[in-house]
């Protein structure tokens, strides 16, 4: 099997990362009875015997004695990797792994991308490697981050330009959260749109997350189970907002949203961490979801939501009533995994490169041009080394171009094409 | 003389153990050890110093699982294993990109593949010919396996290759199917003698129709594969071979089949086939079963169900020539393998009808048959034929179809260019399978 490193920078990032090891290590429990350090174990985790002096990394077959898991945790501020450093998941990480500073970014993509960018390159780049080298066969890196702050949206597309220089050969999935239009960070707009440019042309595959959408399972959920349908009960530990692993305490305010995708993490990895019958290794994704380089955009969607007790749900067939390109009509790619999520008998995750993603970006940049076109607060980007107008005006036109190529499929949609005339063969 | 095979990627390692399993029950099925087991096992297996038989197989994979469970399969069955080294696996498989596994994987690993099949030829007292198994659709089947073929072209250029290949479903297992599809055709075509293919639409048809499985999975379908390609190279009696069981039995399937470089693409189909419950209660007659096979050829049928009898050859004068006009189907060569008890009572003149076949070739020199009396799979009489026709037109030029369609657009293309295949590959491939297409749709003539 192969490996994979999460790499999770900024507040956003490391919080939604700490949830994923979190539930990825109940997963685990759950399905590995004996205590063995297995193959899906290894994907994600290693397994170190501290008292071997060189921090001697067992093989696959040993007992479990130390499970470390295979990440880099960036944050230009240290609360978040404090706390994490705090809670039941310190010993899954070493302090090689992580790189804090102190002062955070401000909210600006500048700070984040350009000055800490430059500062601390050498050493992202150390614990970059030194994550690869664990590896028998690192098959992808999966970054998460959020867009609209400043380390997360900045200094996160840095790395992501790293990672393309350095491991070229290696899969780049990206996990991005997007603003909300209430968000409270003004400047979240252009430090969403700065990054998206990156994340065309440097991520293999993006899955964005609204926090918007997010907000709105989380409410749906708290609907159900505070009895919104008379005679419903959800089971327990069963609805992708609940975080009983390893943590107790009271629920901090984006902990349900953070589960939720954690779960969805949990679901893309799900087939290269377990066996399943029709095995679907990550960079079949990429081939198969991405047919030009750019509109690599892929939108999740996750069920089920929770499973209520007592009610079998059956599965339902995905019914095939989408409108697909004309040149892809049968554009469907299958993998199956024999192990579902704590909780539930089954799970369907759907990623699908979807042309609906573009009112996504077409709200997003006009929320760039309303702050852009009065050059609100660009003062404090420009003052940054490096950081020139242009940045800007490159940004905003790699957005435009991308919304454009959404256009121009859309056009074709439920026209009839015909079949393109084949090559003729003299007799 | 023997077989070495080399299984490919997930499919042919998984259609690949299945078929060895088949052949080494029904070889040692007899009560006695009759020639016609000695000739089987020679032909497949050899025998290491504990007097296990060992397949005469190289397996190859980009990925680990498969390949283990296969190995792991064979051990379990008690009767026949793989060798022990007889194996080639990566860490991370191709991707599904026939790029990917033609021009990094392919000559990454050409060289331990190369002295792996050179062990096995060395175990053989004379060497029959190789057969590859492998998807088309996947990348490292394909990829890998084209490369493969090419090698094995150059290192062995006296030998018989015939490439046994499986279709996808039509309606997609992986979404770049069916360019994977046309660049393993075009390229294979030049380098192999015979392409033997299987449908898994078909296939799938048989399980369900004809063998009622409710839910069918890939080993199912594998093991019909396995069933059909068992009953085409289990020992046979040929008007060549003098009275005894053939020594050259690819050397004569690709004479009798292949005469000519621009016809290459066979299909099979078997009779009977039915669930292995039902067998014991079942009686056949060779007229009845050549009868439904005859049909079967005629009219495009996998299967002895849903037969259309209306279907007639077309006399001298109705030939015609589309695509999507009548469906008669239009031989250049059948093969008739006839395996059980009487097998020489059979009378097989229906399939000598020169309406059956293209113009340009005699029925004599257009049909051949082989014999066996021994028994098939439990199969008290069976039959098959190997057929080099235009059964396999519409779904090639479907597949064709979708790829251009996809091409057209140029999508995914940026994924194979990457590694290191162009758009002037793609056209040159698709010019390659046009010809094939058109010089089939011709055969009416």
């Amino acid at each position: 099997m192969t490996q994979s490193v999460i790499v999770q920078v900024g507040q956003c990032g490391n919080q939604i990362g700490c949830r994923f090891w979190d539930l990825a290590l109940r997963e685990h429990a759950h399905v590995n009875k004996r205590g063995v350090y297995d193959e899906a174990l290894s994907s994600f985790f290693r397994n170190v015997d501290s008292r071997i002096s060189d921090g001697g990394a067992c093989g696959v077959g040993e007992r479990i004695q130390h499970l470390k898991a295979r990440a880099v945790l960036v944050d230009m501020e240290e609360g978040v990797v404090n706390e994490i450093l705090q809670g039941p998941l310190r010993e899954v990480f070493d302090s090689t792994q992580l790189l804090t500073d102190v002062s955070g970014s401000g909210n600006n993509w500048a700070v984040g991308h350009m000055t800490y960018g430059s500062a601390y390159r050498e050493q992202i780049v150390d614990k970059l490697r030194k994550a690869a080298e664990h590896c028998d066969c690192l098959q992808c890196f999966f970054l998460i981050h959020s867009m609209g702050g400043g380390t997360g949206s900045g200094l996160g597309t840095k790395v992501l330009k790293l990672l393309e220089e350095e491991f070229p050969d290696v899969c780049r999935i990206v996990t991005s959260v997007y603003p909300s239009a209430e968000d409270d960070v003004i400047t979240s707009p252009y430090n969403s749109v700065l990054a998206m440019k990156e994340l065309t042309e440097h991520a293999d595959c993006v899955i964005p997350v609204e926090n918007q959408s997010l907000v709105d399972i989380v409410n749906k959920i708290k609907y159900m189970s505070d009895g919104g349908k008379p005679g419903s009960v959800i089971k327990r530990d069963s609805a992708i907002i609940s975080g009983r692993g390893g943590l107790s305490g009271a629920e901090k305010p984006f902990d349900a949203m953070n589960n939720i995708v954690a779960n969805l993490l949990l679901n893309i990895t799900s087939s290269a961490r377990f066996e399943g019958s029709l095995n679907m290794d990550l960079n079949e994704i990429a081939m198969n979801l991405v047919p030009f380089p750019r509109l690599h955009y892929l939108v999740p969607s996750l069920t089920p939501l929770y499973t209520l007790a007592d009610v079998n749900v059956p599965s339902r067939r995905l019914r095939p009533s989408l409108p697909f390109v004309s040149w892809n009509q049968e554009g469907w790619k299958t993998g199956l995994c024999s192990v579902p999520p704590v909780g539930h008998s089954h799970s369907l995750l759907a990623l699908a490169n979807n042309t609906c993603l573009k009112s996504t970006f077409v709200e997003l940049s006009e929320r760039f041009t309303k702050l852009y076109r009065k050059k609100a607060h660009l003062h404090h980007y420009l003052h940054v080394d490096g950081m020139e107008q242009s940045c800007f005006s490159e940004a905003v036109t790699s957005l435009s171009s991308l919304i454009e190529e959404y256009d121009h499929l859309d056009a074709t949609k439920g026209k009839i094409v015909l079949d393109a005339t084949r090559l003729s063969i003299a007799t | 003389m023997s077989v070495v095979t080399l299984q490919l990627g997930q499919c042919g390692n998984q259609v690949g153990q299945e078929l060895y399993d088949v052949i080494c029950s029904d070889a040692q099925d007899a009560q006695r050890r009759t020639t016609h087991t000695t000739v089987s096992c020679e032909r497949f297996f050899h025998q290491n110093k504990h007097g296990d038989l060992v397949a005469r197989a190289v397996l190859i994979d980009m990925e680990p699982k498969v390949i283990k469970q296969s190995m792991k399969k064979a051990a379990d069955s008690g009767r026949w294993r793989y060798g022990d080294d007889s194996h080639f696996s990566q860490k991370q498989g191709s991707g599904n990109n026939w790029a990917n596994g033609f021009c990094v994987h392919g000559p990454r690993h050409i060289e331990v593949v190369e002295e792996l099949v050179r062990r096995e030829v060395e175990r053989c007292d004379r060497l029959a010919g190789f057969m590859t198994m492998m998807s088309v659709a996947g990348g490292t089947g394909s990829g890998v396996g084209t490369y493969v073929t090419q090698s094995l072209r150059d290192a062995y250029s006296k030998s018989f290759i015939l490439n046994h290949l499986t279709w996808p479903y039509g309606t997609g297992e992986v979404i770049v199917q069916n360019y994977n599809s046309v660049l393993t055709l075009a390229h294979l075509y030049q380098l192999s003698d015979a392409i033997l293919v299987h449908e898994n639409d078909t296939v799938h048809r048989i399980c369900s129709q004809l063998l009622n499985i409710k839910h069918i999975s890939f080993s199912d379908v594998n093991r019909v594969i396995a069933h059909q390609l068992g009953s085409v190279l289990q020992p046979a009696l040929t008007a060549d071979s003098h009275g005894v069981y053939s020594r050259n039995p690819l050397g004569e399937l690709v004479s009798s089949l292949a005469c000519h470089p621009e016809y290459k693409l066979l299909s099979v189909c078997t009779i009977p086939q039915m669930p292995s419950s039902s067998i014991a209660y079942s009686t056949f007659s060779w007229p009845g079963l050549l009868k439904h096979l005859r049909q079967m050829l005629i009219s495009n049928s996998k299967m002895e169900d849903g037969i259309d009898w209306q279907m007639r050859p077309p006399s001298a004068s109705e030939r015609t020539r589309s695509l999507t006009g009548a469906s008669f189907n239009t031989s250049l060569a059948n093969l008739l393998i006839l395996r059980g008890k009487d097998v020489y009572s059979a009378e097989a003149g229906g399939f000598e009808d020169p309406a059956l076949y293209t113009s340009w070739l005699s029925p004599e020199t257009a049909f051949t048959r082989w014999n066996s009396p021994v028994p098939f799979n439990k199969y008290e009489k069976s039959a098959t034929l190997v057929s080099n026709s235009q059964a396999l037109l519409k779904p090639l030029d479907n597949m064709v179809r979708k790829a251009w369609n996809m091409f057209a657009s140029r999508a995914y293309i940026h994924q194979y260019i990457r590694f290191g295949i162009s758009e002037e590959d793609f056209l040159d491939s698709f010019t390659s399978v046009e010809q094939v297409i058109s010089s089939y749709t011709q055969l009416c003539n």
